[in-house]
């Protein structure tokens, strides 16, 4: 009915917090002095690049959802824009499945992106056949 | 139907997109999550229509499969057309740029 409305109610939220710590990470490498002489890292793990891979699987997954609602007519070009929202029994069920299959998108995409997020970092840490190829050629 | 075409659109989409990285700029990216973020999102729907139609689930009525097959296609037609509009709004190759300029000149 409107189960889309939740994944794109957080994808709102996801691209303002993405803006933000953005803004933040370039002010944070503006910062940086160019060259260091110690082994340590420059810095973090950039988190901005990977919130916006959420931001497109929320917003895109809510434009393809919202179109397949389109298609059923359930969302309809003229006010109040969702049929359920004409007839106070159809709202009330409307609103609880934002409530249940809603929340489940919107819990599952996060859940997905936090797997890819965390499978990506660790595949960041380990060494590419490439440089174990360059380490062997040296010794 | 629409959960399966947009989960083939979403693989097809990652392998051409493994394929050609990392010297591709064409944002393939963006296009795979937009099809993955979708099919999660109609798995999960799928998931809830399981457990109300139980077994009938799986034997949907033709009318009702050929209706969603359309809907797939028109789903990853709609995709596509946003990966180009923000594609070409981008203009990572400075081709539309380029043409205009021309033009201009």
């Amino acid at each position: 009915m409107a189960c889309f409305l939740v994944p794109a109610g957080e994808a709102i939220v996801t691209t303002i917090v993405t803006k933000v710590i953005e803004s933040r990470e370039k002010a944070a490498l503006a910062e940086m002095p160019e060259s260091s002489d110690t082994m340590e890292p420059a810095h973090k793990p950039l988190i901005a690049p990977k919130l916006k891979w959420l931001n497109n699987m929320l917003w895109g997954g809510s434009a393809l959802l919202m179109f397949e609602h389109i298609w059923h007519g359930e969302v309809v070009p003229w006010f109040p824009f969702l049929t359920a929202a004409a007839d106070p029994a159809d709202t009330a069920e409307m609103l609880s499945e934002m409530s249940t299959v809603g929340v489940t998108m919107a819990l599952a995409v996060t859940g997905v992106w936090a797997v890819m997020a965390v499978v990506s970092s660790v595949i960041g840490k380990r060494r590419s056949p490439a440089d174990e190829a360059e380490e062997e050629g040296a010794v | 139907m629409t959960l399966l075409i947009t989960v083939f659109a979403a693989i097809v989409c990652t392998i051409v997109w493994y394929v050609r990285a990392p010297k591709s700029n064409m944002r393939l990216g963006t296009l795979c999550l937009m099809y993955w973020g979708a099919s999660v999102m109609w798995f999960v729907d799928a998931v809830f229509e399981y457990i109300e139609l139980k077994d009938a689930f799986f034997t949907p009525a033709a009318e009702d499969m050929l209706n969603d097959a359309f809907l797939g296609l028109s789903v990853v037609a709609l995709g596509l057309v946003i990966w180009l509009v923000i594609v070409l709004i981008k203009d990572p190759k400075g081709v539309v740029k380029a043409a205009l300029t021309k033009k201009a000149e």
